[in-house]
């Protein structure tokens, strides 16, 4: 593990005895005490996550609205500043380059939050594509971000802020947070990948470890605890959020996974994948992604074969049993014929074959 | 790090125990802290042959799924039922509530082969 990247926050994960794993070429702690704790822990009072292996690409010049309208499926014309906003770059042929979450710094100037290991590949694809007065640079290592997520997240991140949280609505960010006793200024969403309400802070890589241990610090008596990526993705699964690398891929298009809501075929711009996209859209995929849930004993997996009596219909794109629903559960990219809520399935199981039943999703909605 | 002296220890992490003319099999500390919170334990039935080297069962954690091996050939004589439904005795009780199989080993030579707990110590630092 000697080459790896490691994020400014790396000298904290030994302190809490975490497991650090290769995620992507990045040193991550895939677990502090326990992925079942951990994943409790954030749906019950509160979990700090190191994700600062996130990329962040700023795009901004007079034509960057109208360059991004070119390059993302969701229509930010309307987006205001001060707002952040779900979408996915796509190839031509529909198929996912990455998803992200855009910020509106302001007119014109945006910025990219994008999987760590898409990071390249992103800021290589938008470069190629650039037209007009836009300037595009990939500053992910400038930044430390951390989440705080979990019922208490907002309780906890108020004792250190002047900015009042609650005015702070889903998918709205202010990019002039002041915490106790920390000099630089930080951006703060209410944004994160847990189905939990919670925020993504974003703060420059040299204050980032001192942000770590002052929330951790205001947070431990209230029950925080920092959170690894293991827990992290069940987090993300329960809620039904897409991984990219499992639900979307290049060969998987959004429609496909589910992800319509973020994919607008009426802006007024041409973007890349449309054609497909639209098409998709109009006739219906030819394939869905689909919720299941075990009949009998056995954990799905990523890339297990999902069957309909003896004929292969499709795959699980990732699967476990869940920590909150105590189920054995999965997501499955199948023949939308088979799409259908109560359709019984096959799964092969390594060497069984194990009923399993179409259900609804997300799987965990918080009350 | 609990390493029953009593026990042999395989280079598959299982630990096995004599008990008479046969053997009691699971996994070992060591085992189940690398793999972390186990959800589900897959075991051979009553009267299945298991082979030395050959899996006769898995293991799944929230994240991963790792086949267990058998130290010994032989017929399995008991299988530890509850593990079913409880599989997180595996992470509480690897040597105790958690043991998985008992065999009535078909080659008691093959039990020499196996490690003391000294040397599976040393293994496991060498990893």
């Amino acid at each position: 593990m000697t080459n790896l990247k490691r994020t400014p926050l790396f000298p904290e994960y030994e302190k809490h005895g975490a497991k650090t794993i290769d995620f992507g070429g990045w040193a991550m702690p895939v677990q502090f005490s326990g992925i079942k704790k951990e994943h409790e822990a954030t749906r019950t009072t509160a979990g700090l996550f190191d994700v600062s292996h996130m990329g962040e690409i700023v795009v901004e010049g007079k034509d960057s609205e109208a360059f991004l309208q070119s390059m993302l499926t969701n229509d930010i014309a309307k987006l205001q500043p001060n707002k952040a906003q779900y979408s996915l770059m796509c190839y031509e042929n529909g198929g996912t380059v990455d998803d992200l979450i855009v910020y509106k710094i302001k007119d014109n100037d945006y910025l990219l939050v994008v999987n760590a290991s898409n990071t390249d590949k992103d800021f290589d694809w938008l470069v190629k594509h650039k037209q007009g007065d836009v300037h595009i640079s990939n500053v992910s290592l400038d930044y430390v971000q951390v989440a705080i997520q979990g019922p208490k997240a907002e309780q906890i991140l108020q004792t250190l802020t002047d900015t009042v949280l609650e005015e702070i609505k889903f998918f709205n960010f202010r990019s002039d947070v002041s915490f106790t006793g920390i000099q630089h200024k930080a951006i703060v969403s209410r944004t994160g990948y847990t189905g939990e309400d919670g925020f993504e802070i974003y703060i420059d890589a040299d204050s980032g470890q001192q942000l770590w241990n002052t929330i951790l610090q205001a947070g431990e008596p209230e029950g925080l605890h920092p959170i690894g990526l293991g827990a992290r993705d069940t987090l993300r699964f329960e809620a039904t959020l897409p991984l990219y690398g499992q639900e979307i891929d290049e060969e998987i298009t959004p429609i496909e996974a589910g992800l319509g809501f973020a994919v607008k075929v009426d802006k007024t711009s041409d973007f890349i994948g449309k054609k497909v996209l639209l098409q998709q859209k109009q006739k219906g995929p030819k394939r869905k992604l689909v919720g299941i849930e075990m009949i009998e004993k056995g954990i799905p997996r990523h890339g297990y074969h999902v069957f309909s009596e003896d004929k292969e219909i499709g795959v699980i794109t990732t699967g476990t049993q869940s920590p909150t629903l105590q189920k054995n559960i999965g997501l499955a990219l199948i023949d939308s014929k088979f799409a259908e809520e109560g359709q019984e399935l096959i799964v092969h199981v390594r060497k069984k074959k194990l009923r399993a039943i179409v259900v609804s999703t997300p799987f965990y909605k918080r009350s | 790090m609990n390493l029953p002296k009593d026990l042999r220890y395989s280079e598959e992490h299982e630990w096995v125990k004599e008990e008479g003319d046969k053997v009691r099999i699971g996994i070992t500390e060591h085992a189940q802290s690398e793999l972390g919170d186990i959800v589900f334990v897959e075991l051979p039935e009553v009267g299945d042959e298991v082979e030395a080297d050959e899996p006769f069962g898995s293991v799944e954690s929230v994240k991963t799924v790792s086949e267990l091996y058998a130290p010994v050939s032989g017929k399995v004589v008991e299988v530890n039922e509850e593990l079913d439904d409880s599989p997180e005795f595996v992470n509480e009780s690897p040597y105790e509530k958690a043991w998985m199989i008992v065999v009535e080993p078909s080659d008691r030579s093959q039990l020499d082969d196996l490690m003391t707990a000294d040397q599976y110590k040393e293994m496991i630092e060498e990893e």
